[in-house]
């Protein structure tokens, strides 16, 4: 097994953990602070990417559909929390599970009515060349734009939460809700806010990884399921555990494939293996979920005290 | 959390007052083949049989949902195992019903025995994600396993046969497979009616109520709760079972974690806790969408909003709007 493979797909379960990082700060601090189950967050990485790649054709600059991409999806999410979400989160989970479920189905057809089932999404042409990290290993430029981009937002998070007034209100509500209710904070104000900003992460994900993957309806179902993964490793609304899970997830994931793919052909016919490592390493991430709630209950980083 | 059932013993004449209220809807569905034709509706008696199958599995759902209260987020999983189970022995050429039934009953159980074992030692979220891991991991499992068809599934040509005393029931005739399934759904909806007010049931209801509190009556809460997960995964894989022989095809999809949430849907949208929850809602959720898939393209985007509707303005489901609330029942 060359180091170099190694290297290079390290760089890529970094890029794609970073990733899934974006989708699990907005989903740890609405599941952790509000005790809200919403399956409709991955139907938010859709419209952030499907809105990227019409405004990216509609402004011809990429950069231009992105960030206005952020903007409408963020605008969106609160809209979505304050004209639905909101009445849900003193229900029982059952009833939340129905409602965002239900919104999956409305955001999926409503996505295919306006744009199609699928849209073209491609990196931008300046980008699309490799760079030559170390010699013998070329890396695609525009993963290491989405590396920069995640490595920058995950540090801009870190901050807004560690060291803002905004982000002390935000931890003081996952750790205990009545008690910062009580001490006057307004809980329901403040988290249409953060519902729009980890609405807009979903869109910078979706349109970022949109050029890698495909942007098409459903896209945010599997995702969404990683990203809950994550936050349960992490520990429910902690932003630090999310940062944290989405890196091993990410590791573990894109590794996996690789890794177990050359290992299960030392054993097995080069059919069966390809088949069978990305099939691993899928297994193995819940594996891992299931390792870590077997030591820590409450996750790497228990927001709740 | 969720309504409780009705406790008082009913009065002597009210078994006879449901019975003939049950007599006609029964008289329908017995006759529904009969009258599809008369009708001209043939086509339809599909879709019968699918809410049939999927009544069953939502009753599955249900009995640990409703009854357990243990929101589990997996149950495709032995709806899953109980297909590929039937779908491979056929496909590798047994053809025994009866043999296909046991072996479906007994990996499905056995399957829900390991996960139920280690799900049921956590609780709340985390029994909904553990629960949703297992089945996901069976997902991907199913998807590489390319003998059998893989992430493409596998099609069957044959279908289970039952032989007794010289006659040979043949699930491919559709006539055959709706009464077969009719009768696996009523005899699911009598022994469910039949737990609810014996002792085991009322224990279930006690430990749904307040776990600790039933455990310090002295209840043996887990082992409760692992025979009531084991028995709605064994039911699971029945319709799973029956589901192969109606489509004739098995893919991995029938595992994916949105296929378990339909599944929890047809239970909250019928009536959580119920009798009759898990057959109400998978007719009205199946029946919406071919009644707007057949006006709409975008059939899913309506069935969303009836859903919220639902969540908004009917909390306890459809059997909730007909069944007027028990006085002393605790909300």
């Amino acid at each position: 097994m060359p180091g170099l493979l190694i290297l290079e797909q390290t760089l890529n379960g970094l890029q794609f953990g970073l990733m899934l990082f974006l989708l699990a700060a907005g989903l740890t601090l609405v599941f952790g602070v509000m005790d809200m189950v919403n399956l409709a967050h991955g139907s938010l990485y859709m419209v952030g990417a499907f809105v990227a790649a019409w405004l990216v054709k509609l402004s011809g600059s990429f950069v231009l559909g992105v960030a206005g991409s952020v903007v409408l999806t963020g605008l969106f999410g609160m809209a979505l929390e304050a004209g639905l979400l909101r009445t849900l989160y003193t229900r029982d989970h059952l009833s939340q599970v129905l409602a965002t479920f239900a919104l999956i189905l409305i955001l999926n057809d409503g996505v295919k009515m306006l744009f199609g089932n699928d849209l073209p999404l491609s990196a931008p042409a300046a980008l699309g060349g490799p760079v030559e990290l170390l010699p013998g290993l070329p890396y695609p430029a525009y993963r290491l734009l989405i590396l920069g981009v995640g490595v920058a937002l995950a540090l801009l998070l870190y901050l807004l939460v560690q060291h803002t007034r905004l982000g002390a209100l935000v931890r003081a509500g996952a750790s205990n809700r009545e008690m910062a209710s009580a001490m006057g904070t307004n809980v329901t104000r403040l988290f249409t806010g953060v519902f729009g900003i980890g609405a807009a992460l979903c869109a910078v994900a979706g349109a970022l990884l949109g050029p890698l993957l495909a942007v098409q309806v459903g896209m945010g179902e599997n995702i969404l399921i990683t990203a809950f993964v994550v936050v349960v490793i992490g520990g429910i609304g902690s932003i630090r555990g999310a940062l944290v899970g989405a890196i091993l997830v990410g590791a573990i994931d894109t590794l996996g494939r690789t890794l177990l793919q050359h290992l299960f052909r030392e054993f097995l016919s080069p059919q069966w293996a390809s088949a069978a490592g990305p099939a691993a390493a899928s297994v193995a991430v819940y594996v891992f979920m299931a390792v870590v709630l077997a030591i820590k209950p409450q996750g790497l980083f228990p927001a709740r005290s | 959390m969720l309504p409780a059932e009705p406790r008082a013993p009913a009065p002597a004449a009210r078994p006879v007052a449901a019975l003939a209220a049950l007599a006609l809807p029964a008289a329908v569905v017995l006759a529904l083949p009969w009258l599809l034709q008369v009708l001209g509706l043939d086509f339809y008696l599909s879709l019968a049989s699918r809410i049939v199958v999927y009544a069953i599995a939502a009753t599955s759902l249900n009995l640990v949902l409703g009854y357990g209260g243990l929101v589990s987020f997996g149950h495709a999983a032995f709806f899953g195992i109980g297909a590929y189970v039937t779908g491979i022995m056929i496909s590798e050429g047994v053809q025994s019903g009866g043999a296909h039934l046991a072996a479906t009953i007994l990996i499905t159980a056995l399957a829900a025995l390991l996960i139920g074992a280690i799900s049921l030692r956590t609780r709340g979220v985390y029994f909904i994600m553990i629960t949703l891991a297992f089945a996901q991991m069976l997902f991907f499992l199913a998807n590489s396993v390319k003998g059998y068809g893989g992430d493409e599934g596998l099609t069957i040509r044959a279908r289970s046969l039952f032989s007794f005393a010289g006659q040979v029931l043949d699930l491919k005739n559709p006539l055959a497979f709706y009464y077969a399934a009719l009768a696996v759904l009523a005899l699911s909806l009598l022994a469910l009616a039949r737990f609810v007010p014996s002792r085991f049931g009322r224990a279930v209801s006690a430990l749904r109520d307040d776990d600790l509190r039933a455990e310090a009556i002295g209840f043996p809460t887990y082992r409760y709760k692992l025979v009531l997960f084991v028995a709605a995964g064994a039911l699971g894989g029945v319709a799973g079972a029956l589901s192969v022989n109606l489509q004739g095809y098995v893919s991995p999809n029938l595992l994916h974690w949105t296929q378990s949430g339909t599944l929890m849907v047809m239970v909250i949208l019928g009536g959580v806790g119920t009798v009759w929850g898990g057959l109400a809602g998978a007719a009205a959720l199946l029946l919406l969408e071919e009644v707007l898939g057949s006006w709409t393209e975008h059939g899913n985007f309506w069935t969303g909003w009836v859903l919220l509707a639902v969540v908004l303005f009917a909390r306890r489901g459809l059997v909730g709007l007909f069944a007027p609330r028990q006085a002393g029942t605790v909300r």
